[in-house]
């Protein structure tokens, strides 16, 4: 081992470190790193998560084994004498290859995430989203709209409106399975910000603002939905939980509520991207 | 704090009750308070239409208003700032007098030694740190149980803004303020500070500020958070008037103090001190003060329109009157995220100033260090919408601000590896200050890869306004700024007040403050992938061991900081042990100086030889021949 | 480079260490501390602790289940005698045969609650017509003034009970602006104008469920939702599932 040298000896034991992090990560954390694969969004987002822990290993293992080695090995070992260690003071090769690494590695990290980001990723992006998931295909080819389902915030609950079937709206979120869908999230007062956790979305709703999120939903079963946005008072109770069901089950739920909505169809106002509501200004 | 607490008097001075009367704060806080009654009584009578205060609400936003700048103008006059300008402006010659007061009574007024309003700083800020400290610690307290039965959802709200906004706004100051305001003149060779009164006036905005936030608890505190989104700032209680004028004096007070340090370290050098010579400490206060000077007009501006939203019922933020919310949320993180690295570049400074004095090294990469510096100061000003990814504001520009913000760690980076140059076959000391540098490699490691998965569209989705974020900026703020804040205290508090602090003390204020630091927010971040949002008084129950885990070591994180103020009180007051001129054998300028620094710091303007991180080198150090007489 | 302590200039001398001015240092931190102390205390108890009572309305068991008589009123001022907001709009609770101001009530779990609610405040219209409709209470009804009724115009109401976590929903209709004898300030009784609105739900298991009105009633602030409608205490509250 003396053959090694200082630097040869860290090299080693972070390839050794580093490695075995790797794998540990890879195999024991990775299925574990939120949020879990419950749409397509969210596989997308586990998927971010596992590559940047991946990377992430080296760095903090190249910090943490150098940092330990030198402050053992060059550690003062007569503390009662003031003396002083050679007077290096900089060595071009490792600056150049510092920056050329990290770099590449920041450039490569933003390409990354910029191709991840091409299906939409399940953020809020807007009513002009600039990026679009491919659009799902019936069997014979044919191409399937999104189902748009509208969030609307107001302090302190999520509502939610079909379009689609006739516009009426409810307090639960019920979504049917492996259908894409076209959320638009907006509010009617302050910004809230609607997460569903599980589902790997996450989009502001501001008010007079149509916010459209996409998401595939991959399983049945249900999932909490909250407010992410500090929004008053009761900010920390914004929370309901939702519901992925098939698709027979989803236009039975459909055909109840609207039955059980149907006389206050009348009141809500015409669909629309957003609303805006009078404020009620002080000193009006 | 107050100008009773002086001490009795050595023979031959005027008595007590005399040097009462005066330009000091015991005269500003009656001023103040006056002024701020002033304001309140013409709030409530102005009648103009569009002014008038809304009867049913019981919420005179107006005269609250006009109340608070009355009152702080009234502070300031009491401390004696309007003399300066008033005795110009009559014609009479100006005087420097704020300068020759001495005694404990000049800790209490204007003073225009940068070393007095050094320590007001390190005091100030202090009082303001415990405060929002406890803060903290009650936040924890109600996070005990899922089911809140402690705070009322409303003042938990509270809790949670008056700890983020009073950290945020008051340790921006909390390196300049204390230790550049010290230091900066005693490292460049200087005897004051450009803009001296300018110097004074800062802190006490800072404390009038301060003060202002806290009586936020007479107005029903405000329930936005220390971002203090619209529209609900708009919509918020009287409480939410504190936040806005405290935010924008701090951002006054920091826009001053960034000019005040550009213009001294850029004037004021001695002469030799070539801009490859400047210390790195000053370095990082440069590029400090960039941002603080360009980036607080932005967020005072932002605070006025809001305070005209909610006096003069203007609706720059009201959607459904033509405003938007999104104009508050890019413009204040226009501020925000400069105002970020405002919190961390000084400790990267710090961090680098120290090392080589430790390693008994040069400095690594003196350049690189420096073009890390300005590179994460230039940098930061690309950023900021990435705080607000999924707002759904300019969905094509995600890339550009996900490559902007990654590409800030290749400048961070610099600062990791000239740490790690400097310590290479260095002679390391482990002192106290050397322990915290380490603390902060540490932390600011996890901060900043953390920051990657923030950075990242896909992956921010999940961990935007989740406690990961929380966890994130608590590793860099925090592990960053706060850890540096006290290595800088342990490592120049000797030589500011001539006494040494407890090692042992100081040992175990390090490593209690360390492990409780990492227990509290380590597990933060898995809070967060577990889907725990920020700021709310109530959580799923599945997360409750995990909460426990952590209010029980942000308790411990909390004893570790009375350890250090048992520490203080102990050293100063009882051990007295005198502290050398140069207890840690540093080549850098200020510690050529004795302990304490005399008044007018040097006799004679050193001339500059060299930078000051010449260990192991023959070279002559910096500050040895005072051979340029001492002029103004 | 090497500093020996003979380079150090002598340690400076400090005066006053003598016993004496231990004491006084001792007794001024002690001093402090106990400033500090009272400070914390006061601040604790004095700002964060302050909320509103917890009342809790008599359970009444039968054989098959077990009961709770809930009575409330909404008035459009609370009046100076109940509160420092007299103009705020808010709820009331008769709790022990006098109307209080309190939101927080302590009911028994998996228990039916009969709610009355004597409206006395006028129509405001709802944000959200969806709110129109009366969800979550037995058989998804109530009756006003007797009259049974599962939906009512928006623009009529005047607040809602709502608990979001049980998806319950019950818009309250206002009194018309043109009735006689309208309430000015709380607590009102019986003989002023105001509508009878009575319904029926079943608490769930134990928890904390907090109940919020929907209608921005809060005149004068943004989109009417400050002062009582974000304060506990007016028109928010909570329910103590026991």
């Amino acid at each position: 081992m003396t053959r090694l040298g200082d630097f040869g000896r860290i090299a080693v034991i972070w390839l050794v470190t580093s490695t075995v992090g790797m794998v540990l990560v890879a195999t024991v954390l990775a299925p574990h790193l939120p949020p879990g694969g419950a749409s397509t969004e969210a596989s997308g987002q586990r998927f971010d998560n596992e590559v940047l822990t991946l990377v992430s290993v080296p760095i903090v293992a190249m910090i943490v084994v150098y940092f330990g080695y030198v402050l053992i090995a060059f550690r003062e070992r007569e503390p009662s004498v003031l003396a002083d260690g050679p007077p290096i003071r900089g060595h071009m090769r490792t600056q150049t290859i510092w920056i050329v690494v990290t770099t590449l590695t920041v450039l490569f990290l933003a390409a990354f995430g910029t191709y991840e980001l091409l299906g939409g990723s399940g953020g809020g992006q807007g009513p002009n989203p600039a990026f679009v998931p491919a659009a799902q295909t019936t069997a014979a080819g044919v191409k399937r709209e999104p189902l748009q389902v509208q969030v609307i915030g107001q302090q302190w609950q999520f509502t939610f409106r079909y379009p689609s079937f006739g516009g009426f709206e409810t307090a639960q979120l019920v979504l049917p399975v492996d259908r894409q869908i076209e959320l638009h999230v907006t509010s009617l007062d302050v910004i809230h910000s609607f997460w569903a956790y599980k589902l790997g979305v996450k989009a502001d709703a501001n008010p007079g603002v149509d916010n459209i999120a996409y998401v595939t939903p991959k399983h049945l079963g249900s999932f909490d939905l909250r407010c992410a946005e500090l929004c008053g008072l009761f900010h920390g109770y914004m929370f309901d939980t939702g519901r992925v069901v098939s698709g027979a089950d989803f236009a039975k739920w459909v055909a109840g509520q609207r039955a059980f909505m149907q006389p206050v169809l009348k009141y809500l106002p015409p669909f629309e991207h957003s609303y805006l509501p009078e404020p009620t200004i002080r000193g009006g | 704090m107050s100008a009773t607490q002086t001490e009795a008097q050595p023979a031959g001075r005027p008595p007590l009750w005399r040097r009462l009367v005066g330009f000091n704060l015991l005269t500003a806080v009656l001023l103040g308070i006056g002024g701020y009654y002033l304001g309140w009584f013409a709030g409530h009578h102005i009648h103009a239409a569009s002014l008038g205060f809304f009867a049913d609400t019981d919420q005179n936003d107006v005269s609250l208003f006009l109340g608070y700048v009355l009152g702080v103008v009234g502070f300031l006059v009491g401390l004696g700032f309007a003399n300066y300008p008033l005795s110009r402006l009559l014609g009479k010659p100006a005087s420097l007098r704020e300068k020759e007061t001495e005694g404990v009574g000049r800790y209490f007024g204007l003073c225009t030694d940068h070393k007095v309003v050094g320590m007001q700083y390190f005091v100030g800020i202090g009082i303001f740190f415990f405060f929002a400290g406890l803060n903290a610690m009650l936040i924890r307290f109600e996070l005990l149980r899922p089911e809140p039965n402690v705070w009322p959802a409303g003042n938990y709200l509270t809790l949670v803004g008056l700890h983020g906004t009073m950290m945020r706004g008051m340790m921006t100051s909390g390196i300049l303020g204390p230790f550049a305001n010290y230091l900066v003149p005693l490292m460049i060779g200087a005897r004051r500070m450009a803009f001296p009164r300018i110097e004074s006036l800062t802190f006490w905005l800072l404390m009038a500020a301060g003060v202002i936030l806290t009586t936020t608890i007479f107005f029903g505190g405000f329930p936005t958070g220390w971002t203090g989104y619209q529209p609900l700032n708009d919509q918020a209680q009287a409480g939410m008037d504190s936040y806005i004028v405290f935010f924008a004096l701090v951002g006054l007070s920091m826009m001053l103090l960034g000019l005040n340090m550009l213009a001294t370290v850029i004037t004021l050098r001695a002469p030799g001190l070539t801009w490859t010579r400047l210390p790195m400490f000053v370095w990082g206060v440069i590029s400090t003060a960039v941002l603080m000077l360009l980036a607080a007009p932005v967020l005072i501006g932002v605070l006025s329109m809001a305070a005209l939203d909610r006096t003069a019922q203007t609706s720059y933020f009201v959607a459904s009157a033509g405003g938007s919310s999104y104009l508050f949320q890019n413009l204040f993180w226009v501020f925000g995220h400069p105002e970020v690295y405002i919190l961390a570049l000084p400790g990267f400074g710090i961090v680098l100033e120290l090392l080589p004095v430790f390693a008994r090294k040069p400095l690594w990469g003196y350049r690189l260090a420096v073009a890390g510096f300005l590179g994460v100061s230039l940098l930061s000003w690309t950023v900021w919408q990435h705080h607000i990814f999924v707002s759904g504001i300019n969905s094509d520009l995600r890339p550009f601000y996900m490559l902007s913000t990654e590409l800030i760690s290749i400048p961070t980076g610099f600062t990791f590896l000239c740490a790690m140059g400097t310590l290479w076959r260095g002679r390391i000391r482990f002192t106290v200050p050397m322990l915290f540098c380490l603390g902060w490699v540490f932390n600011f490691l996890f901060g900043g890869l953390s920051g990657i998965f923030l950075s990242d569209v896909p992956s921010d989705v999940t961990s935007h306004g989740s406690f990961f974020s929380m966890a994130h900026f608590h590793y860099t703020i925090m592990g960053g700024l706060i850890f540096t804040f006290f290595a800088a205290i342990y490592y120049w508090l000797p030589k500011m007040t001539g006494l040494m602090l407890n090692e042992l003390l100081g040992k175990v204020h390090f490593w209690m403050m360390f492990v409780a630091f990492n227990s509290t927010f380590a597990p933060l971040f898995a809070l967060g992938f577990m889907g725990m949002p920020r700021r709310v008084v109530t959580y799923p129950s599945n997360l409750q061991a995990l909460n426990v885990w952590v209010s029980a070591s942000a308790f411990v994180l909390g004893l570790s900081m009375l350890v250090f103020l048992v520490n203080l009180v102990y050293s100063m007051l009882f051990a007295r042990v005198p502290a050398p001129a140069n207890p840690w054998g540093s080549k850098s300028l200020e510690f050529q100086l004795p302990s304490p620094v005399p008044v007018h710091n040097f006799d004679r303007i050193p001339v500059i030889t060299g930078d000051p991180y010449g260990y192991g080198e023959d070279t002559t150090v910096i500050g040895a021949p005072a051979l340029v007489p001492a002029g103004e | 480079m090497v500093i020996s302590e003979s380079a150090l200039p002598p340690p400076p001398v400090y005066e006053r260490a003598d016993m004496g001015a231990r004491a006084l240092k001792l007794s001024g931190i002690a001093a402090a501390v106990a400033l500090v102390g009272v400070a914390i205390g006061l601040y604790i108890t004095e700002f964060l602790m302050s909320g509103p009572p917890a009342t809790s309305p008599p359970v009444r068991v039968s054989a098959q289940t077990k009961s709770v008589r809930l009575t409330i009123q909404t008035v459009a001022a609370v009046g100076p005698s109940l509160s420092a907001h007299p103009d705020w709009v808010s709820y009331l609770v008769r709790h022990q045969g006098k109307w209080v101001r309190s939101t927080i009530w302590t009911v028994p779990a998996h228990a039916l609650v009969h709610v009355t609610v004597y409206q006395f405040d006028g129509k405001s219209g709802l944000r959200n017509p969806f709110m129109s409709r009366v969800r979550g209470t037995i058989g998804s009804t109530m009756t006003v003034d007797g009259k049974t009724l599962g939906v009512i115009n928006p623009d009529d109401a005047s607040h809602t009970f709502a608990i979001p976590q049980l998806h319950l929903i019950v818009p309250l209709k206002g009194v018309a602006d043109e009735a006689k004898n309208q309430c000015g300030y709380a607590p009102c009784s019986l003989s002023n104008a105001h509508l009878t609105i009575r319904f029926t739900f079943r608490t769930p298991g134990k928890g904390r469920y907090r109940w919020q009105c929907f209608v921005p009633c809060a005149a004068g602030w943004i989109y009417g939702f400050g002062g009582p409608m974000q304060t506990l205490g007016y028109m928010d509250g909570f329910l103590n599932v026991v």
